[in-house]
Order: C-alpha cells, then structure tokens, then sequence
C-alpha cells in the first residue's frame, strides 16, 4: 500500500510557540505535508523536537499558534472524531475492564449499549484479547495493554490512527511482537482505518513498519528530509537494503541539531547573544563511551554502537554531541572518533580528567558567565535564581531548570564552582577565587 | 493541610476580612433573639437507651456527611472547572480548614435557635452544621486536588473520545480523585465523632442544650458521677466506630483500590465483606440498575447539551450572576458596617485581654504538643522498626485513637476539676488525647519506611545509639513527624474551645483562654468581643500555619523525604 493521491491530512504552514515574558519559545516551525490515503507515515525525530505535539495538532488536541491543518479539506477545529489516538503511556483508565476500555471511544459517540458491547467484542477478539474483558489493565502485561489501546482506537472507526511512541513503553520482545503483528494487520486490510501517522525516535522502527518517513530537526522542529521507504514486506531487518536506509537516515539524523548549516538557512532572529542548549549528556557515560571507542582503536560506528549498547539514538546522541562540545571526539559519515584530546582524556586518570573538562568549560558561554559573575562579586556566591531567569530568556521555564542542572553538575565534577543544595547557592571557596584572579 | 497556594497575598487578606464580617452579621442575627426554649429534654442513663442514643447520633453524623460529599462535589468541581472561581474559591478553602470550627459553636447554636425557636430542630441543624463544618474541607481539598491532577494522557484520551463534560466527570474525574475521597471521609468521620460529642449537649451560662445522643448520654452520666454508664456510654462508642470500620471503611477502601492509577499490580488489600457483599444477588442487580440509570443520563445530558448550545446567547445566567453579585454587594456592606460598630464600642483593655488569652491557649497547644512528641516519638519508633510489634499494636492503638477526645472530656473533668489548676491541666490532657494519635501513627509510618539497607549500614558502621538517631532515625521520620504535627496542632486548637469552658454539675467553670472568652462573650450578648476574639483566633491559627507549619513541611519534605 504505497498510498493513492487522495490527500487526507494537509498541513500548511503548522508553528506552534510557546510565550515567553518577553519573547516566545517556538517548538515546531512552518510544517507543511500531506497525508495521503493508504500511507503509513512515520515522524521521526530526537526527544524534546515537538513531533508528540505535531500529532496532538493533527487530531485536534492541541492547536497550532500559526497555520491550518485541513482533514479532507475541512479545517480542524476541536478533537477530531475521525482521527483516533494511541498513547506511548496506553492511557487506559485503570477502573474500567478491557471491555469498558474499549467501549470508551465509542460512549463519546452516544453509540447505544448493544451497539457499543458488540463492536467491542468484535474488536478484543482481533487483536487477541479473547478471555480478558473483564480483566483490569492492571492484571495485564505492558504488550496486552497497548493491544486494548489499539482496540480502543480502533473501536471508533477512525480514518487516521495516530499514534505516539506506541512501542516505547514496552520491552524490547514484546515490542518487536506487537509491531509485526500491527504490520500484519494493517497489510492484511484487516484494519477498517485510511491512513497511520506514527511517531516515533527508533530509526529502526520507522523503516520497520512505515512507507514514507518524515524526519524532524530539534530547536525548533522543521521538516529536514520526505523519504519514501518502497522496501517490500514483511521486512528484513539484516537485509542489505534495509541496513543501507537505516544508515542513510543515521546520518541525516546526526545532523538534528545543525540543520542550519548544513539542510537550511536560517536567518538569525536578533542580534542578541544566545545561550546554545547545554546536551544533556552525563559525564560518567561519556567516559564510559570515550573508553569504549578507544578500545575499538578509535573509531566506530554510531549506529553500531547504539545497537550494543542498547541505546535509541535518541540516548546515545546527548553524549555524543557532549563529546564533540568539549573537542573530546568528533562525528563523520555516521562514525565516532577520538581527538588527541580524547585520546589524553581517555588515558588520563580522574584529575586529569577534570582539568580537561575544567580546561574545555571555559570557553562555553554560559560557564564564562557563571565564572565572571561569581568573581566579580564580593561573597563570592549567587543565588541559582539568578542564573535560572537568565536562562529562561533563550528556554522555557522546563528547559531552563534542565540545562542549569547539567551546568551545575558539570561545574561541580570540573570543580569549578560549588553549590549547596539547601542554600539554593553557587559560589566559590575564597581561596579559589583570589587564585584566578591572580592567573 | 494540603494546598497548591504558596503566596500570602492581598486576596487572601481580602477574603479574610470578608469572612470576618460575614462572621459579625451572624452573630447580630444570633443574639437578636430573645425569650427562646431551652432544650432541656431529661436524657434517661439506663442502658436500654444507649442503642436509641447511638443511632441518634449516627443520623445526625450521616445527614453531615451527605451535606459534606454534597457541597464538596459541587464546590470541588467548580473550582477544578473554572479558572476565575479557582481564584476565590480555594483561598476561602485555605483559611476555612484552618480555623478551629468549635470557636463558632456558641455563634452557630444561638443563630439557630433564633431561626427555629420553638423546635428542637434549630439545635439538631446547629449540631449537624458544625459537624459538616468540621469534616468538609479536608473532602473539598481531596476531590479538588484529585480533579485538577487528572493524568494528561487520560485527559487527551477523553478529549480524543470526544466524552462530554458529564461522562468525563463519572469516567475520569470522580474515579481519579476515588482513593483521596474515601481515605479523606474516614478522616471526616473521626473528626465528626469529636464535634459531635461536643455539641450535643452544651451550656451557655444558664442554657442549656441536649440533644438525645451518645454524646449527652456521656456527659450526663459524668454530671450525675455514674462511672457505670459512663463506661457503657464509652463502650457503645467504640462499638459503633470498629462496626463502622469494618463494616463500611475497610470494604469501601478494598475497592477503592481499583481506582489507584499506578498500573503496577499490588497485592490486593482483600475484604471479606467486600467479597460477600459483591457476591450478592442483590448488589449485583443494583449494579445492572446502575448501569442503565447512567445510560439514561449519559442520553438526556447529550440531549440537554445539544439544547443548551441552541438557546445560549439568551443570557439567563448572566442576569442571574449579576442579581447575586449584586446581592452579595449589598450584604457586604451592611457587613462592614456592622463589624466596625461592634469593634468600636470595644473598650481599649478588651483588646489587650484578647491578645494574652490567645496567647495562654497558644501556651496550652504548644503543651500538648509536646507532651504528646515526647511520648510518641519513641514508641512510634519502636513500633514502626518492628514489623511483630507493628501488626500486634495496631488494632489496640486503633481502637484508642477511634475514641473521640471529647467523649473522655466529661469524665475527665470531674476528676480533675477540684486539684488546683485543674481545668487548666485538664484542658491540656483533652488536647493531648485529641490529637497524639495523628503524631503517633506518622511517626509508626516513618519509622517503618525507613529502607533496611540504611538499618544494616547504621549497624555496620556501629554508630552506636545515639548516632543512629540524630543521623537516621530523625531525619528519616522529619517529614512524617511535621505532617503530624500539623494535623495535631489543628485538634488541640479545636479542643481549647470545650476544654476551656465547662459546665459541670450546674456550675460554670472556666480557666483564662481565648476558647473561654469565646464562649462568655457570646452568653453576656458581648457581639464585640465575641466577634474580636473568634477572628482573633482564626487569624492566629492561620498565621501559624502559614508561617511555621508549612515551611517547616516544606523543609523536611525537600530534605529528608527518602526515595
């Protein structure tokens, strides 16, 4: 089912921003797509690049602060009752049975009893749940509940189903099991739906199970690449062919957070100095990954590695980019590989190591900024408030309060500066402070 | 104590003042009335009475209870719904649930006498109002939190469903907010028996008010020194409360733990009697009854939805809005008016005998409070660090902290009353019987949440005694140890009221505190004073826990809560 040229959904022009005191924080910019009949879709992008709130906009729950979206030409004003959802976290009311679950969709509908017990039997017994209606979500394993949300969705007769990491909030075999069956069904004619939209950050799982791929940037998110996905089912996940668009999407993505140099050009919004986004990499997995890598005599494949360690992209790219912040490594064509200074990094013991990082801090804006406040000031120590408004004029508040928590955790393994805890403080020992202003 | 409010600000002080002056028109139409009836109906001590009694009694806590669920489902719901009544609503909520009811006893039974004075009605509607004013709010607080703490993706699934705002309410809302309601009626309950017990029968100088109950029976029976009744008084108490708890609470509790929303499997709390009644015929026709009841609501609120988008635009609700407003305007300012004629003719020397009174009943809670830390915090801990001892005691302490406070008050009094101070102590005893249960159970359940792993590595590195409690034991329980210090400073608040002023044997006794002036202002017609020490009261309750209390929360919860 490559899709006919029926358009279901058309996006025009979709932002979305979130206000800010004086200025907005903007999470999607200017989509514009089209959804055809008979597609399956998948979004794909990193955590946090707003494609979740992409698939709320499509269905209605949420809506855009610019542009339109048009489901069979009509403009979509509220929930859409043709467009149905699965949840990454199920969503299933814990006090209702299987059976009531799955009636819910159609309850909003004002589908009379008889009507609702029979659709829904109809549906528990597709997708294999036979002998549980009068079970609890709460007796089922994680697999069986995404199979209720996947009847509750289905139950309502939708034309687009949409879902939302359906997949990531199951283990590993349990997800492979429930995908192959999806893709059975969906290939079977079995499904009485139009179209899929899924989200989604597993490359692997986008060229799995979707026929046309959207791959989204970060900050804010902007459609970077449309690839058609023609592999034929069922899929091969060691095919040569399947390996090869696997690590084609691979580089595009290692590219998420530059796409303005390299995908688009972007016009800079003002002249004021921003704060970049810290990554949120944790320094032990970074030396635990710079050591892996040097191992492997220095250089390795990303998806590779990812695939070892049992890491998403979307897991090991945070650590990576910390890696290429602090010149420790760099990526190239899909590969991770040490600089000299990761070499002396990897070699080096625990002191050396902070020194490093100590070293590579200072030339990152917002440790620059920290360092000269906390000198210049006669006690030596500011209130984490302070550096938190300051970082909510470039984040929003969330954002902000996770990119203070990365610096402060970095500072404090780099021994920069101190912060207690208690006294929601930063400050320096008096004897660091007379040291550098001496150096 | 729960609540999402932080700031201290002008709103709140706005809404204070306008409860006070409300306060003032009360109490004008109260002591207006003249010429009424005392009830002065002879409660009989023989046994074959009590059961009569105790059922008296039950109906009187049911009708608060109904009016409670009710009023916190409407105002709850509100206030979770709608974004400007949010703002009113939950300060009004914040300072309502921390002032001590029994200060407006005298107030509230004088206004309804006046209202039904030949009856004996305007007594059972007094008892029963301060008994609802005593249980709704912590009710009102649970359903308010559990409605605006409905989980995202089930909201967005309602919302993807297309549920309409009644089958979201009987869907989501309700079921969300199930576990706190249940929990929270318990609490209501057990601190209904403490009102009730106080309010059935209750003299204001002369006057003198019963109402056929177990807590007149009780206070009889200590009048007239009839230890025998007495105890068979005390003991039909305890015996409707364990019937109570197991026969509703226990069962009400199994099931409400399908409405937990943690999707990890517990072992289920199982009740026998859940399962007996869940297996009868009769419930499970109910529930088919049930079923097809909300099928036909679910059918005409659509219906009822559909009519109501047609005809909106007509506007009935702004006229009727605007009428109330309007209304409101108007009592307000006869309200302000009033207050500021009785606070006038206040004479200078009243104002600084309010302050030392409320300072000598601040000096008995903070008594109390302590007596009570020193006794519990060690045996808390004791209990709660061994699992045997922990499942042996807790039926016993149960059954002890059932027993309202005030229930042991009458015989209390008659024992202390002629030592020297007596009152005083006994009024500090009563304190401490109401409320070191709440310190004791916390401490019980912070001492068994402390993890074994932090135990074995306390004896590993022998810290000896000492030092496993200043580095572990105490900390550990800080944040559970505040929480019931807070529950329990607001019962020993409330119990200074009884504690302070009583009739006994037909004398009036009374000791110097805020809670006696209260209740002598409002038997000498004294509106002024009356009105100056209740808001006194209430405003340094409210000051304290704001101040004290929920920082010191606050501190403990961030610091030392483990896990």
């Amino acid at each position: 089912m490559a899709g006919s040229s029926e358009v279901l959904v058309r996006l025009l022009g979709v932002t979305k921003s979130y206000p800010q005191l004086d200025h907005d924080i903007r999470i999607l910019d200017d989509i514009t797509l089209d959804i055809y009949r008979g597609q399956y879709v998948a979004l794909l992008g990193p955590s946090g690049s707003g494609k979740s709130t992409l698939l709320r906009i499509v269905t209605g729950l949420t809506r855009p602060s610019y542009g339109t979206v048009l489901y069979r030409g009509e403009p979509v004003t509220g929930p859409h009752p043709d467009a149905a959802m699965v949840f990454q976290t199920f969503a299933l009311y814990p006090w209702l049975t299987v059976q009531q679950n799955v009636e819910m969709g159609l309850l909003g509908k004002g589908v009379p009893a008889s009507e609702r017990s029979r659709r829904a039997a109809l549906l528990i017994d597709l997708i294999g749940l036979d002998g549980y209606e009068n079970a609890f979500p709460k007796e089922l394993s994680g697999g069986m509940r995404q199979r209720v949300g996947f009847a509750r969705a289905l139950a309502v007769d939708p034309e687009l189903l949409c879902m939302d990491e359906p997949f990531s909030a199951l283990d590993f075999l349990t997800a492979e099991n429930l995908r192959s069956e999806l893709i059975g069904w969906w290939h079977d004619g079995r499904l009485p739906i139009q179209a899929v939209l899924m989200v989604t950050h597993g490359i692997e799982e986008a060229v799995y199970m979707a026929d046309r791929i959207i791959i989204l940037s970060k900050n804010p998110a902007r459609v970077i690449a449309d690839i058609a996905n023609p592999l034929p089912y069922p899929r091969n996940r060691k095919a040569p062919a399947f390996l090869e668009l696997t690590d084609h999407i691979y580089q595009i993505v290692t590219g998420w957070d530059r796409p303005a140099a390299t995908l688009w050009t972007v016009p800079e919004e003002s002249a004021k100095p921003t704060l970049k986004p810290l990554p949120q990499g944790h320094l032990s997995m970074l030396s635990g990954l710079l050591e892996l890598v040097r191992d492997r005599g220095g250089v390795d494949d990303l998806y590779h590695l990812g695939s070892e360690l049992f890491l998403e992209v979307d897991d090991l790219l945070p650590v990576t980019e910390t890696a290429q912040l602090f010149h420790l490594a760099e990526v190239q064509a899909g590969d991770l590989k040490l600089t000299a200074l990761g070499e002396e990094f990897v070699a080096g013991d625990i002191g050396r190591r902070k020194a490093i990082i100590r070293s590579q801090l200072k030339d990152i804006p917002l440790f620059q900024l920290i360092d000269r406040v906390l000198r210049t000031k006669a006690n030596h120590s500011m209130a984490r408030d302070f550096f938190l408004d300051i970082l909510e004029e470039n984040f929003s508040p969330k954002e902000a309060e996770r990119q203070l928590a990365t610096a402060i955790n970095w500072g404090r393994f780099a021994e920069l500066f101190h912060y207690d805890t208690d006294t929601e403080l930063l400050f320096l020992e008096e004897d660091e402070a007379n040291q550098s202003v001496q150096a | 104590m729960t609540s999402t409010q932080t700031g201290w600000g002008w709103r709140e002080v706005g809404l204070g003042v306008f409860l006070a002056v409300l306060l003032a028109l009360v109490i004008r139409l109260a002591t207006r009335v003249h010429g009424f009836h005392p009830e002065s109906g002879a409660i009989s001590l023989s046994l074959a009475a009590l059961p009569e009694d105790a059922l008296w009694s039950w109906l009187r806590m049911a009708a608060a209870y109904a009016l409670s669920l009710a009023f916190s489902l409407v105002y709850a719901y509100e206030a979770a719904h709608n974004a400007k009544a949010e703002k009113i609503l939950i300060p009004i909520l914040d300072i309502l649930q921390s002032i001590p009811v029994l200060s407006f006893l005298p107030v509230v039974l004088l206004a309804f006498i006046g209202l039904f004075p030949h009856s004996r009605l305007g007594v059972n509607l007094a008892s029963i109002l301060l008994i609802f004013t005593g249980q709704v709010w912590n009710m009102v607080f649970s359903l308010y939190h559990g409605m605006i703490t409905v989980p995202q993706d089930l909201q967005e699934a309602a919302d993807n469903f297309q549920m309409n705002r009644w089958q979201r309410f009987r869907l989501l809302e309700l079921p969300h907010s199930m576990v706190g309601l249940v929990w929270n009626s318990m609490m209501s309950w057990a601190g209904g028996w403490f009102f009730l017990m106080a309010c059935e029968m209750f003299a204001l100088g002369s006057r003198q008010f019963r109402l056929q109950g177990l807590g007149s029976y009780l206070q009889t029976a200590a009048n007239k020194g009839q230890w025998g009744a007495e105890l068979a008084g005390l003991g039909m108490l305890v015996l409707v409360i364990v019937a109570m708890d197991q026969l509703i609470w226990r069962p009400l509790l199994a099931w409400a733990e399908k409405f937990k929303v943690e999707l990890i499997e517990a072992p289920p709390s199982h009740s026998a009697v859940l399962v007996f009644w869940r297996r009868l015929r009769l419930v499970h026709w109910l529930g088919t009854a049930w079923a097809h009841g909300l099928e036909a609501v679910d059918r005409s609120v659509a219906a009822a939805g559909r009519a109501w988008r047609r005809t909106r635009g007509l506007g009935i609700w702004d006229v009727v809005r605007w009428l109330f407003t309007a209304a409101m305007v108007i009592a307000l300012y006869h309200a302000i008016q009033e207050a500021v004629r009785l606070v006038a003719g206040l004479p200078r020397g009243d104002l600084a005998m309010v302050g030392w009174a409320t300072l000598a009943t601040l000096g008995r809670v903070l008594a109390a409070l302590a007596i009570s830390v020193i006794w519990t915090v060690p045996v808390g801990v004791w209990i709660g660090l061994d699992r045997r001892w922990a499942g042996r005691l807790t039926p016993f302490t149960q059954i002890a902290a059932s027993v309202p406070a005030t229930a042991l008050f009458p015989g209390l009094v008659a024992l202390l009353l002629h030592v020297s101070g007596g009152l005083s102590l006994a009024a500090v005893i009563l304190m401490v019987l109401g409320t070191q249960w709440y310190i004791l159970f916390n401490v019980i359940a912070g001492a068994s949440a402390i993890p074994e792993d932090l135990k074995e590595a306390a004896r590993l590195f022998r810290l000896g005694r000492r030092r496993t409690w200043t580095l572990l034991i105490l900390p550990a329980i800080s944040p559970y140890l505040t929480t019931g210090l807070i529950t329990a400073a607001g019962g020993a608040w409330n119990a200074s009221i009884v504690a302070e002023y009583v009739s006994f044997q037909g004398h009036v006794y009374t000791t110097f505190g805020v809670g006696a002036l209260i209740a002598e202002s409002s038997v000498n017609n004294n509106d002024g004073l009356l009105l100056l020490s209740t808001v006194t009261l209430a405003l340094t309750v409210v000051v304290i826990n704001r101040f004290v209390w929920r920082r010191l929360y606050r501190r403990a919860e961030q610091r030392y809560r483990l896990g």
